[in-house]
């Protein structure tokens, strides 16, 4: 059990190790760097292109900038911005923080609707509630984010009124002053998320009350919502553990639309606006928080899993 | 017997909408009624809808089924008319069900104990501070070991003996009147197997229970039951008490089933049953058994016959019951030995060693490596040409491995693999020539897995017929309908696809699938576990009708002691991987034996009432790794002492080819 | 993993009994009539729209659907019903394009080290987790910003991006078929690893691999859209239903109907996909909506 765990976080550390290699040798492979880029409407000669360089510090080795680049980011240090001057950690400290909002927020409300009407649709497959939750399901899944956005905007700020299509507060301000324009893509994101998970929720617990046990619990004469309760859902759930993880990291890393739509300024925006700027170093950084992430979420959920599974504990407390 | 009965069927009609909207039925009216300490018997084979009548009994319909007609009453209360309350209270509490898999009826997620006080708490008026006790109780009533220990294990932590106990002591927890057993034994070991129908044996006496036991094992039918039903096609088609249909059945179908069933004291073939039951849905014209019928006339393929009542107080579906003296019962046919002048041998196995397991990177780094034992060790046989080798034992005896071995899947930790007497075969199937790997087949327990289910029939025969011969076009197609005609299906199987066969028409494409290679050594992997009795004992019969053909070695790896008799020239015993007894078949099968072999045979269940098994030992699970000395010292019941668990008993000759490793010595084994 | 139902079927040939199994189910059929149109439609459209998807008019900007014009104008006076007809060209073909690429590089990069497996394999998963652990925009962007927007940066960017989590799909297929009794035959038999890997493996992982391929298709045509919306994707004056949602947008308060036809355009499109996919894997045995939306 405990080898277990050391060489599960032993491989987590080693992904993101990756990570940051593929992160950091891709920027390395682009052709131009952030000095091309900046100077390139002025059609810079060598002199400013060395001097930049210089100031960037882009001469030395790859590796040796790589080491010292992941070195500080263990540390939580990022750099420097392309612009040489502002700290990366103070811009994407306030739009990391924006993000767990809206994350957050929309995992509370999108999280348990969504067990809820899993749970539901899959007790009363292909009766009502189910046909009405999964045809939901399928829209909310496919139709894209941003026309679901567009339209909610549609209806609830332009025609009804009722809530802010737009947010103007700005990236710094506290958590507080982002109600109630947060409300509409807390809506859409739970909206997308809770498609997935409740499918998810829906065909595993069919799966498990088609099962053996129960069938017996019902045959050994245990009421019907206890026979939910305490022998169908506890094996019905925890498949969805991985996938609330998932959801999490996508949260987090996959908004940049509805952050774009929304005005919201969160990591995905912040992302795009770098792309675009190519500010690299901020890319970077960005990608390795998200990757990171991805990676400790997932991790936590295999070992939740891990926990809630006796099956899982014995397979692994045996190797 | 004056009682009335307590648990009544009427008329009972069971069936399912199929996708295009008709009404498929599963049962058709069947009648039934058991009184209070009676057990009753359900026999049939796969798709004969017993499960379904015995889920009836407790007024539950698995998802899509319907009662069509009729009516299901338990102590006069109508079953099917019970609400969710009431029926939640009788069952569990008045009839309790015994599944056929509790390694899947126990929630996975509960520990033993908890599902045991749940259904205490359900059915019993006990006070809760009683419950632990109570279930301690329970586990011991189904001799369980270590009762304290069980409460806190998690289902998938137990055998799957320890398992089929806990799910009979959650049955007795509500203190039932009635028991529904579906397969109860099912998969289960033969010794343990006749371990759990005793304690259910035990426990219906000591209770007056009313039992239906259903199954399509007439061995264990013939342990349990006072009376039996037959069902065929979902239709009761003989009734009678268990003497009756077990001794003298007076329907054609359990007359060829019963015959159909290898025993031990015979020494011919088992009588194989043509055809196929018809499928839920098909058309049935007249008898549903008529196609498969040797007295079939006009009259019972055209009109279907009423459960008629006999003097004898059987009830049949058949016209023709005062005829069945007419079908056979026993084959004349004894399976074609190996002529016992030639003495070449096909193969042999030298001082052959297995080990599965090994050591992980972190493991030899945080532990200190040392080596466990093999999971197979020191196997020495020769197979000689032309015969049949059986080799038995429980699960995990490694049995299949050593067959694995001979087919190059896993590479031995030591020893020698021998063909032809000389040549030294690679261990993997990759060095190995092709020329080699043609002459050693193996044929695999379950035809589902072993046939690639997205080739035809013609498709899947081509492989070796490509590989071996480099056949083409209209050549291999006609090799391959040759083949087919070989194993009995005929040319228009070709183009079909594995799903589209029966279990015994897949097993029997596997088998000429084996034969295309004209291969000389066959390696059987219970080839008949995963059929039905009565396709069994004709996969049986082809097999030997393909040896006597070709002259082919057979390697038959089977639990069924009786199957291997039936098939054998020499049997070899198994435990943990290590030799107990080899020699020919008649001296195995009799006094004297390895302790092993006598514990094996007295467990195996005859479909006979007058038969009883002898436990001669525990069924306890076997640690794993082996012991060192003896492997079957843990459980021998004629332990001799210390030199049992430290020297490995040697292998000493008592008969012609006759060798049994044990420190007992000769003369009072 | 054939289904009971599909055997009810008077044929053998897989292929046909696998497209008549998925027909008879409702969102089968509804799916592929979707499907089917917007292909249909995508080839035809340069024919039969009524005006030239280019053409400004400034007399007509943002004016109400009529008679004439049927979902209206947009700001530069286009004609929108035609723009919708045009729209999903390029994202049709780029996606049609880059999907079968996806799967077929993924899938076999799978099903290889899915055989191969060991030491080699365990690190190609950390690979694959470490390219999956990076949001999907950011890898593209990166690239488009650098490469620019053509057809020929977008294919082979959605192709390789989308073809990874494929890796693990046909890895985990291949895995559950190599266990199998048949697989263990063909090698006692002594064929090669290449006859077993396509006459034994590929047929039984391919089920997988299609239904996979109706889902990646689905995500990419979502990406692209995406992308488009974003002002990554098709370049004006281009018509695109992202692009034209984004554009719309701006004037959605005083003329909404500008997002209605793209709107229903595109997420009729994808619907059909899904729905079509859901079909597929039912009539093959496969549970998809087990699978994490990875």
């Amino acid at each position: 059990m405990f080898l277990m765990l050391i060489r599960r976080i032993f491989l987590g550390m080693a992904t993101i190790g990756l990570v940051s290699v593929i992160i950091f040798s891709g920027v390395e492979l682009l052709p131009g760097d952030a000095c091309t880029q900046f100077l390139a409407e002025d059609q810079a000669d060598r002199e400013m292109l060395a001097q930049c360089r210089e100031d960037l510090d882009l001469n030395r080795p790859a590796l040796d900038r790589f080491s010292e680049w992941s070195g500080n980011a263990i540390l939580g240090d990022f750099g420097v911005a392309a612009d040489g001057i502002t700290k990366i950690s103070t811009i994407v400290g306030d739009r990391l923080k924006n993000s767990l909002l809206l994350a957050f927020c929309s995992l509370v409300v999108g999280v348990p609707i969504a067990l809820f009407l899993g749970v539901i649709s899959g007790l009363w497959r292909d009766r009502l509630p189910d046909l009405f939750a999964s045809t939901l399901a399928i829209f909310a899944m496919t139709v894209p984010e941003f026309v679901s956005a567009t339209l909610l905007i549609l209806v609830f700020s332009i025609w009804l009124e009722w809530l802010p299509g737009i947010v103007l507060t700005s990236a710094g301000a506290p958590a507080s002053e982002f109600f109630p324009e947060i409300l509409l893509p807390v809506v859409v994101l739970s909206l997308v998320m809770c498609a997935h998970i409740l499918r998810m929720v829906r065909s595993s617990v069919i799966e498990v009350l088609a099962s053996d046990y129960v069938q017996m619990a019902t045959l050994k004469g245990v009421p019907y919502w206890q026979m939910v309760f305490r022998h169908a859902l506890p094996n019905a759930l925890l498949p969805a553990i991985n996938v609330v993880a998932l959801t999490i990291a996508w949260l987090l890393g996959g908004v940049v639309v509805i952050e774009v739509v929304f005005n919201y300024p969160g990591l995905g925006r912040l992302m795009i606006d770098s792309i675009s700027d190519r500010n690299l170093p901020v890319v970077q950084s960005i990608a390795l928080i998200v990757a990171s992430v991805y990676v400790c979420v997932n991790l936590a959920a295999d070992l939740l899993t891990m926990v809630a599974n006796p099956k899982l504990r014995t397979i692994y407390s045996r190797s | 017997m004056s009682e009335t009965a307590f648990i009544t069927i009427k008329n009972l009609s069971i069936g399912y909408n199929s996708r295009s909207g008709d009404v498929i039925p599963i049962l058709r009216d069947v009648s039934l009624d058991i009184r209070r300490g009676e057990s009753v018997g359900l026999v049939g084979e796969s798709g004969s809808g017993k499960s379904t009548l015995a889920l009836a009994g407790l007024g539950y319909f698995k998802r899509g089924l319907r009662v069509l007609d009729g009516s299901v009453h338990f102590n006069e209360t109508d079953m099917l008319a019970l609400g969710r309350d009431d029926l939640q209270r009788i069952r569990g509490g008045q009839i309790a069900l015994i599944p056929q898999n509790s390694g899947q009826s126990l929630t996975p997620t509960l520990r033993v104990g908890k599902q045991l006080i749940e259904a205490l708490r359900l059915h019993s008026d006990l006070n809760s501070k009683n419950f632990n006790s109570r279930v301690v109780e329970l586990l011991e009533q189904v001799r369980l070991p270590d009762p304290m220990a069980m409460i806190r294990r998690y289902p998938h932590e137990l055998s799957g003996g320890q398992q089929q106990r806990v799910a009979i002591a959650m049955a007795l927890a509500g203190e039932p009147e009635a028991l529904l057993l579906d397969e109860p034994t099912t998969g289960l070991d033969v010794t343990t197997q006749a371990h759990i129908l005793e304690l259910l044996r035990d426990l219906a006496r000591d209770r007056n229970m009313a039992m239906l036991y259903v199954s399509h094992d007439l061995g264990a039918i013939a342990r349990v039951c006072d009376r039996v039903v037959v069902l065929y096609a979902g239709e009761i088609v003989l009734h009678g008490s268990a003497v009756q249909v077990l001794g003298k059945p007076r329907h054609p179908y359990a007359r060829g089933l019963l015959s159909s069933i290898p025993r031990l004291n015979q020494t011919s073939m088992p009588m194989s049953l043509d055809g196929r039951p018809p499928m839920p849905g098909e058309t049935i014209n007249g008898c549903a058994f008529s196609d498969r019928c040797v007295l079939s006339d006009e009259k019972c393929t055209t009109s279907s016959p009423p459960l008629l009542a006999l003097e004898s107080g059987e009830e049949v579906r058949c016209y023709h019951s005062n005829l069945i003296d007419r079908i056979p019962i026993n084959s004349k046919k004894v399976a074609s030995f190996r002529k016992s002048g030639e003495v070449q041998i096909a193969a042999g196995l030298q001082r052959l060693a297995i080990s599965y397991s090994k050591p992980s990177f972190l493991t030899t780094l945080f532990k200190k490596s040392s080596q466990p034992p093999n999971t197979v060790d020191n196997i020495n046989i020769d197979i000689k040409k032309g015969e049949t080798l059986g080799l038995v034992g429980e699960s995990g005896s490694g049995k299949s491995t050593i067959l694995k071995a001979i087919a190059g899947l896993i590479s031995p930790k030591a020893g020698k693999i021998i063909l032809d007497g000389t040549i030294e075969l690679s261990a993997r199937v990759e060095d190995r020539d092709a020329m080699n790997l043609r002459k050693i087949q193996l044929i695999f327990q379950n035809p589902d897995d072993s046939l690639n289910p997205r080739h035809t029939v013609g498709q899947i025969l081509a492989q070796p017929l490509r590989l071996y011969f480099g056949l083409k076009g209209n050549i291999l197609r006609q090799r391959s309908a040759d083949l087919l005609d070989r194993v009995r299906l005929g040319a228009h199987y070709l183009d079909r696809l594995p799903s589209q066969l029966s279990g015994g028409e897949k097993q029997r494409v596997a088998i000429a699938r084996a034969f295309a290679a004209d291969p000389e050594i066959v390696l059987c992997d219970e080839v008949t576990s995963a059929l039905d009795v009565s396709v069994q004992a004709a996969v049986l019969n082809l097999l030997d009708e393909l040896k006597t053909e070709q002259k082919t070695t057979y390697i038959f790896v089977s639990h069924d002691l009786a199957v291997v008799k039936a098939i054998s020239d020499r049997v070899a015993v198994l435990y943990q991987g290590r030799l107990c007894e080899v020699g020919p078949v008649n001296s195995v099968y009799q006094a004297p034996f390895h302790p092993y072999t006598d514990a094996l045979l007295g467990a195996v269940l005859e479909p006979d009432p007058y038969i009883t098994p002898v436990l001669s030992a525990d069924d306890i699970v076997e640690l794993s790794p082996p012991a060192k000395g003896c492997p079957f010292q843990r459980r021998c019941p004629r332990k001799l002492g210390t030199i049992c668990e430290t020297e490995t008993p040697p292998g000493r000759q008592i008969g012609l080819g006759h060798i049994i490793n044990c420190h007992i010595p000769n003369n009072e084994l | 993993m054939v289904t009971v139902t599909i055997n009810s079927y008077k044929t053998n040939n897989r292929a046909i009994m696998v497209i008549l199994d998925v027909l008879s189910r409702p969102s089968g059929a509804v799916g592929l009539f979707l499907v089917l149109l917007h292909l249909i439609l995508a080839i035809i459209s340069p024919y039969i729209t009524p005006f030239d998807y280019k053409l400004q008019n400034s007399s007509l900007m943002l004016t109400p659907p009529d008679a004439l014009h049927l979902l209206g104008s947009d700001h530069l006076g286009r004609d929108i019903f035609s723009r919708t007809l045009m729209g999903g060209r390029e994202a049709l073909a780029v996606t049609g394009i880059a999907t079968p690429i996806a799967v077929a590089w993924g899938g076999f990069i799978g099903i290889l080290f899915g055989l191969v497996g060991g030491r080699v394999d365990e690190v190609l998963m950390r690979v694959v987790d470490a390219f999956l652990s990076l949001p999907w925009i950011l890898k593209m962007l990166v690239l488009i910003v650098t490469f620019g927007t053509g057809m020929e940066v977008l294919i082979p960017t959605l192709a390789f991006f989308y073809g990874i989590p494929v890796i693990r799909v046909a890895r985990a297929a291949t895995h559950d078929v190599i266990a199998r009794d048949f697989i263990w035959a063909a090698k006692a038999r002594g064929h090669s690893r290449i006859s077993i890997i396509r006459s034994e493996l590929l047929p039984n992982v391919l089920d997988t691999l299609m239904v996979e391929g109706a889902m990646r298709w689905s995500w990419m045509l979502l990406a692209f859209s995406s992308l488009s919306f974003l002002g990554f994707g098709v370049s004006p004056p281009n018509p695109d239903w992202g692009l034209m949602i984004s554009d719309a947008r701006g004037f959605m308060s005083f003329a909404p109907w500008g997002v209605i036809g793209p709107v229903i355009a595109l997420s009729s499109l994808i619907i059909g996909i899904n729905l079509t996919a859901d079909a597929l894997a039912k009539s093959l045995g496969i549970d998809r909506a087990q699978k994490a939306p990875v």
